[in-house]
């Protein structure tokens, strides 16, 4: 079917947020090359009216009653930002928004 | 016997009659453990202080007469991506070297309330990707039967340090095989529960559909106490099955009559190496001489398996390690060199006359994620989380996400044909016994296709379990894999039980 | 607007829901909180963390969906809609995709003004999702760092997604009216703009009228960032006329362009071009493993249906209807909430008649507590009390201009009517006390008589004031029906 080119990996990295060097790149490129025509397999399977399946078990309704808990103190829930400050986490300046 | 060789429900009796305190048997592991580590390197941390402690806490209560629980001072170790209130839980990446959890996981607490003693956090495949523990970033471990061997994984140091007698329980997890291919590779039991079974809550997520939590241990009824422990519904998991837990601990050792035993021809095919076909057989025999009929059977979309695990698999753990983006935790690169290289490419760029470029290059944010993710994740990692994103993208997941949820339930339908007229699916767990460290690692679809007798359980939701059942010329463990219908892991158990009534491959040890 | 476009708008609107809540954890809603104190392991997006469904949250999606005639269909799933944001913990955010909890509704807009004619607006859907955190922004120079406070995050937002079938910014508002009224009687959403509980992007653009047989259509724009009804009518109006502009300038259409977003200066009254995300539209939907499925049967749906408050279009017909005040009247109680309706039926049942009530509720009541800036349930004087006063009117014991003075003086003390008109001396003059006075003030104004014997009418007026000086608690009608009546015998 269809190859997987470097520019594909190099947006698939963009959408992954994943910064990949040029050597990567390449071996990125062969890797999942070689990995998704293996997976290509499944196109001679005939699947014509089968539902997908995305659950292991077919469950459904599974509530929680609206009933507040206590949260968690603000100390433990910055505490392992990699940058804060006393009530916020921080990061760079998100430009143009 | 030494105290670090007996297994948990022998320790128990001794606790319980108090010929042993929890003190003794714990100092007793955290002995064997400082002794062999250095040379297996199955814990990423020992936990002494705490794991004392605890021992000595539930000695008191036993003396005092206090009602304990059913694992009250029995050494247990945690695979290092469940979720330790207060102690570093790292799944074996960079990106969680410091993350230390507000909270702890489900699986973690209930160990608590039954008094396990929590003696440290094994090492793994990075995110519990892989098949042989050499993707961690933070620690080597060695098979104990042969230290230039890998132990399997992902769950590797769960299962080496069962099989070095460090500890008699082991909590592992497994996504496409990582429970049942290390308990293969390192000689001892390891058991995936139905999905469901046991609450993810807190198991840092691989793949959320097919991920589940399940006992590691060296003998069939130790296996079955450690899944009583810690199985049940859990209101803090959406897919966790509500109905009843049975006593696993009660039926056991009771022998399955009229067991009809399913061989799936495919799996004694090409690629099956012959020392494993030959000890998996003879245990197929060893249950027919117990009066189980063996059947062939057919399950035709097994061959399949491979391929939409690794597309399933990887899409939803794309999207599961979104979350370590470095903003609320985890790695995060450092900022004034990005924000210099940043400028240096722009400077580049605008000198060159390239506005197209300059357009496209990163802001500050987008590049810190990019950066503290390229740190943060080892190659097999970023390998998934690329496929992941790659088959979930549009224009792509149709073809590929979308083909392989149907051929999931086409195997899932195999399986619910075939349990009709068999009670176990028995064959091989993997196709090799363990191998050299270092050998396949250049190979990602090779060592993606040694998981092709254990991913569709994972699949289809169902439980199955690996029991040593012989050895190789090499003196290497060979596991046999059984699989049962869905929350009859008590059928897997009784089978296993019988099976180490009949013969003493479970009780051989490595020479340390 | 203009006769050589139509204006095509469509709007999408977040409301939050009422609970006390999260979606998928158990946190607290509350507004207002110091920054990430209302935040646990599952909104923090902790690794290891799973989302569990909040009942409540869908019980009032689905109230909401049969508000707005949506259909419920039996099947409906979580999908995740993966784009990193650092608000956006997980790198998803849990939504619904391909089979939302609900679609293909409609909502009736009317003026009662006739600015408009009446129409139904089609909704494409309504689907359950999380919101984001909050993002704080250094504003003067856009270097410093970006603070990220997660207590938003989680909380339960109702998106509604009209069909793009309002032609004006008239109809637009008059659509966001409705809707957040429903949403308000329904008690579904408080819909607080300020505090942010209803947002609306709005997607506009322009079929120009052209000599060809085919209409020219102008590219899309979304407009973010209006923080009123009245900013989005603005803003929709602005639009038009720049994209107007703009296509007689470039003669770019539908087909040249793809859709872009632009955020509201509501300081400039201008829309601006907003920077796009990148590769935004590839947001990787994919069924969430971690959640269950929800199925809803025909039996439940009906059962809400059943139990659903009467909604602002009925109860604006019923008051027309089966009070006879004037739609325009009806329009304006309705639309101050259910409470204002309770108000207004009680105090029309207890005093018998509509229109007064209508008048009286419109003019003093609301005067009053806009004057005051208080909310309907404020209102210090009851329902019951009122009626007092306006029956006191009816029966004649107190004019009109004197009841304004004792429902003013009702205001300031918690004293009923009755007592405030003995208080003033108010009280009713019998016929033969008014008999005597008439007689007596005609008497001594021989020149009065002769005029009203001549049919002139206004003579009366100047006998009222010098009855009124003798007795202020005369009733003027009264008094001027009997000078009239005795006037004719002499």
């Amino acid at each position: 079917m269809s190859s997987l080119t470097r520019e594909d990996v190099e947006k698939v990295s963009l959408l992954a947020r994943l910064r990949l060097s040029e050597d990567e790149l390449t071996k990125m490129t062969e890797q999942m090359s070689q990995i998704v025509n293996y997976v290509e397999l499944l196109n001679e399977v005939n699947t014509d009216d089968v539902e997908p399946m995305a659950h292991a078990v077919e469950q459904y309704n599974v509530f929680a009653e609206d009933v507040p808990h206590q949260s968690l103190p603000r100390e433990a829930a910055l505490a392992n930002a990699p940058k804060s400050d006393s009530e916020c986490f921080r990061v760079p300046a998100v430009l143009g928004d | 016997m030494a105290l670090y060789e007996a297994s948990a429900t022998q320790l128990l009796s001794q606790l319980e009659s108090g010929e042993v305190t929890s003190v003794e048997v714990t100092k007793a592991c955290l002995e064997q453990i400082r002794k062999h580590d250095g040379e297996v390197g199955a814990f990423l941390k020992v936990m002494d202080d705490k794991a004392l402690a605890k021992a000595e806490e539930v000695d008191k209560k036993r003396k005092a007469g206090e009602a304990v629980g059913m694992l009250a001072g029995v050494p247990v170790a945690v695979k290092d991506l469940l979720c330790t209130e207060g102690e570093v839980t790292t799944c074996a990446s960079k990106m969680l070297e410091n993350f230390v959890p507000p909270y702890s996981s489900t699986v973690v607490k209930k160990l608590e309330q039954a008094d396990a003693v929590i003696i440290g956090k094994t090492n793994m495949d990075e995110f519990a990707m892989g098949g042989s523990t050499e993707n961690s970033a933070l620690g080597k471990t060695r098979n104990p039967w042969n230290t230039s061997l890998v132990p399997g994984g992902s769950s590797g140091g769960a299962a080496a340090c069962l099989a070095a007698r460090m500890v008699p329980l082991s909590i592992g997890t497994d996504t496409g095989g990582s429970i049942r291919q290390p308990a293969s590779f390192c000689g001892v039991v390891g058991l995936k529960p139905t999905y469901g079974r046991v609450s993810r809550f807190g198991l840092i997520a691989f793949a959320s559909s097919l991920d589940q939590i399940g006992p590691m241990a060296r003998t069939a009824e130790d296996t079955a106490l450690f899944l009583e422990a810690m199985s049940g519904y859990d209101p803090n998991d959406s897919t966790s099955a509500n109905v009843p837990c049975p006593l696993f601990t009660q039926t056991v050792d009771k022998p399955l009559e009229g067991l009809r035993i399913g061989l799936v021809k495919e799996h004694f095919g090409e690629g099956l190496n012959g020392e494993v076909e030959k000890a998996v057989r003879e245990a197929v025999a060893v249950y027919e001489s117990m009066g189980a009929k063996v059947v062939d059977i057919s399950l035709p979309h097994n061959k399949y398996g491979i391929a939409t695990y690794y597309i399933i698999a990887p899409s939803e753990a794309s999207s599961n390690l979104a979350r370590f983006d470095s903003a609320h935790y985890g790695h995060r690169c450092d900022e004034a060199t990005m924000l210099e290289e940043l400028k240096a490419e722009e400077d580049a760029l605008r000198a060159a006359g390239k506005e197209a470029e300059l357009k496209k290059l990163d802001t500050p944010l987008i590049r810190m994620y990019r950066k503290s993710r390229a740190e943060g994740f080892g190659p097999e990692v970023k390998r998934r989380i690329m496929l992941g994103t790659y088959t979930l993208s549009a224009g792509y997941y149709e073809a590929y996400y979308l083909k392989a949820l149907k051929v999931r339930r086409l195997i899932r339908e195999d399986y619910d044909k075939a349990f009709k007229s068999v009670d176990i699916i028995m064959g091989p767990t993997a196709p090799n016994p363990a191998f050299a460290a270092g050998s396949k690692t250049n190979d990602p679809l090779a060592m993606y296709l040694e998981d092709l007798y254990t991913v569709t359980a994972n699949l289809a939701g169902i439980p199955a379990i690996s029991v040593p059942c012989g050895m190789t010329s090499e003196g290497l463990p060979v596991g046999v894999h059984m699989q049962a219908p869905a929350l009859e892991e008590d059928r897997l158990l009784r089978a296993a039980y019988m099976f180490q009534k009949a013969t003493d491959w479970h009780s051989k040890s490595p020479s340390m | 607007m203009s006769d050589q476009y139509d204006i095509i708008i469509g709007l999408e609107v977040h409301v939050q829901l009422q609970t006390k809540t999260k979606l998928f954890c158990r946190c607290s809603t509350t507004f207002g909180a110091s920054p990430n104190t209302q935040t646990c392991p599952v909104c923090l997006g902790m690794p290891g963390s799973l989302p569990v469904m909040n009942r409540e949250a869908f019980q009032l999606a689905l109230k909401t969906a049969c508000a707005l005639n949506l259909n419920v269909p039996r099947f409906t799933k979580w999908d995740r809609k993966n784009y990193y944001y650092p608000d956006l913990p997980k790198g998803y955010q849990i939504s619904q995709f391909d089979l939302p909890m609900s679609e293909d509704g409609f909502l009736l807009i009317r003026d009662p003004k006739g600015q408009f004619e009446p129409k139904k607006v089609g909704i494409i859907r309504a689907h359950l999702e999380e919101d984001a955190g909050k993002s704080m922004h250094d504003e003067v120079a856009g270097k410093a760092d970006t603070r990220i406070d997660l207590n938003r995050t989680g909380t339960p937002l109702l998106e509604i997604v009209s069909q793009p079938d309002m032609r004006s910014p008239l109809e637009a508002k008059a659509y966001l009216n409705e809707l957040k009224l429903i949403l308000t009687y329904l008690g579904v959403s408080d819909c607080n703009m300020q505090e942010g509980s209803l947002r609306v992007d709005a997607n506009v653009n322009l079929h120009i009228k052209s000599e060809e047989p085919k209409k020219v259509a102008t590219p899309i724009v979304e407009i973010k960032n209006m923080n009123s009804f009245r900013a989005v009518e603005r803003a929709i109006a602005y639009e038009a006329t720049r994209q107007f502009d703009e296509w007689q300038e470039t003669g770019k259409t539908i087909k040249d362009a793809p859709k872009t977003t632009r955020g509201w200066d509501d300081a400039a009254q201008i829309t601006r071009p907003q920077r796009e995300k990148e590769e935004s539209s590839d947001y990787r939907y994919f069924p969430d493993p971690d959640l269950a499925p929800v199925t809803t049967t025909a039996e439940e749906v009906e059962a809400i249906q059943t139990a659903l408050c009467e909604l602002p279009m009925a109860i604006r017909d019923r008051l027309h209807d089966g009070y006879g005040i004037p739609e325009y009247d009806a329009d304006v109680i309705v639309n101050q909430g259910q409470i204002a309706v309770d108000y207004y039926e009680a105090l029309a049942l207890k005093t018998g008649d509509a229109k007064m009530s209508s008048n009286w509720v419109q003019q003093d009541v609301l005067r009053v507590l806009k004057e005051r800036d208080l909310e309907f349930d404020q209102f210090p004087i009851t329902a019951e009390r009122l009626a007092t006063l306006l029956k006191a009117i009816m029966n004649k014991e107190i004019d009109t201009t004197r009841a304004k003075d004792v429902f003013t003086q009702m205001l300031e003390s918690d004293k009923d009517a009755p007592t405030i008109m003995a208080e003033m001396g108010i009280e009713k003059v019998d016929d033969s006390a008014i008999d005597d006075l008439a007689r007596e003030v005609l008497e001594a104004n021989p020149k009065a008589v002769e005029d009203l014997k001549n049919g002139i009418q206004k003579a009366v007026g100047a006998l009222i004031g010098q009855a009124k000086k003798k007795n202020p608690n005369i009733d003027p009608g009264t008094f001027r029906a009997k000078c009239i009546e005795l006037v004719k015998d002499m």
